[in-house]
């Protein structure tokens, strides 16, 4: 590999030329060719089935060859809730794969364990194995899964493997009025609604704009 | 119409139910546990009741009851149309004396929720011709469906990544805190080294 990194001539050019570094340019390589295993457990399946459809087409990042055995994959795509029975199997998996590789987790149960706070849930993968890029999401929307697909992507040119977390850019939570927040820190929601109620009867008061005649 | 089996079974059984409770046709009986097997038959075989489909089976724990473990059977008659409830209340504070006779005798499909029970609430079934864990893994130690099973205890089949190991501190990141979006969960209980 040591020759790449002398100057390459760019085929079909008599005087041009690029320069770059061979970890630069292995980075390049890899970033449009990751090959997927999908380990799928739970019903983050559907989304990431609905990923590798048409519409959201993973295909577009060069992601789309799925590789059911470990021994052909750089990518391991942990889709799901994973049980402590699956553990070893999880781990074994990983164990598999051939270097370099990367590892999603996809979905909150993956990430964290979501909701399964108990005796029989894994609290998220990294307990176990490596992760290079957390996704949320109940499941999460395949735009966040492309997003965080770039995310993968930027991390392998870059040579970077500290963990990443895709973060949603709208949150609409903050951005819609008396929409009911679900957080723990959030207003308490007896005194939402009679806010709502006060706009609801401003709306349908005759004459209002837009309201009910 | 669904009084009928609760009628049966106590003209049948007498002091052997315990307890009846009937509404809206919804029939529970709570028998004695040494009379479950024979219950069990009585229902299954006798042409009017024929309750030939095996619902569930799962135990409930009210650890502030002697006997404290209390195994609820769901039946149905596909031919009858009916249904019932049994109940058989077993076991000391210690789960001591928690065990039944195996129906799996008179239905077979009551093989696996039998397992499931002993696997989930530690409830043993006399008869049972292979009770082991079903949905847990041989190493799981206790029975996670009892009260006294501490709600935070987890046995992992692999150990943890170390924060050394990984590099990095081992806890939820963002966007995953309870604060964060996620709202479900437990919250975490201060510990001691979080001062």
């Amino acid at each position: 590999m040591g020759d790449v990194n002398r100057s390459l001539t760019l085929e079909g050019s008599e005087q041009g030329f690029a320069t770059t570094r061979v970890d630069a340019l292995l980075g390049w390589a890899r970033k449009y060719s990751l090959f997927s295993y999908p380990f799928v457990t739970a019903c983050c399946g559907m989304e990431f089935m609905a990923l590798t459809s048409p519409r959201f087409d993973v295909a577009r990042f060069g992601a789309e060859a799925p590789r059911f055995s470990p021994r052909q994959s750089d990518l391991l795509w942990v889709v799901g809730t994973i049980s402590q029975r699956q553990g070893p199997v999880l781990k074994r998996i990983y164990e598999q794969m051939m270097e370099p590789k990367w590892v999603f987790a996809f979905g909150t149960c993956a990430s964290t364990g979501g909701f399964y706070d108990n005796y029989t849930t894994v609290p998220g993968i990294d307990k176990i194995i490596p992760t290079d890029v957390y996704i949320p999401g109940c499941p999460p929307r395949p735009e966040a899964v492309l997003d965080g697909l770039m995310l993968l992507q930027d991390k392998i040119a870059r040579n970077e493997r500290r963990p990443g977390v895709v973060k949603p850019r709208f949150d609409p939570v903050q951005n819609v009025e008396g929409l009911v927040q679900l957080r723990r820190s959030a207003t308490d929601p007896r005194e939402i609604v009679p806010a709502l109620r006060e706009r609801e009867a401003k709306a349908l008061a005759p004459g209002a704009p837009g309201g009910m005649r | 119409m669904s009084q009928l089996v609760l009628d049966k079974l106590k003209e049948r059984f007498t002091t052997a139910i315990v307890e009846t409770h009937s509404q809206h046709g919804d029939d529970t009986a709570v028998v004695d546990p040494p009379q479950w097997k024979a219950i069990c038959e009585f229902l299954r075989r006798d042409p009017e009741l024929d309750f030939d489909l095996p619902v569930d089976l799962c135990g409930v724990d009210y650890p502030d009851r002697v006997p404290r473990m209390e195994v609820v059977m769901h039946l149905y008659s596909i031919s009858r149309g009916h249904r019932i409830r049994l109940k058989a209340r077993v076991g000391d504070e210690d789960m001591a004396g928690a065990d039944l006779d195996s129906v799996t005798s008179i239905w077979p499909g009551m093989n696996w929720l039998e397992r499931e029970v002993f696997d989930m609430s530690g409830v043993r079934f006399r008869g049972h011709p292979d009770l082991r864990r079903i949905l847990m893994y041989p190493e799981f130690e206790g029975h996670p469906l009892q009260r006294t099973y501490a709600a935070d205890r987890t046995q992992p089949l692999v150990p943890y990544r170390t924060e050394a190991e990984a590099g990095m501190p081992i806890h939820k990141l963002e966007p995953f805190g309870p604060d964060e979006g996620m709202p479900f969960g437990r919250v975490r209980s201060p510990r001691p080294e979080d001062d």
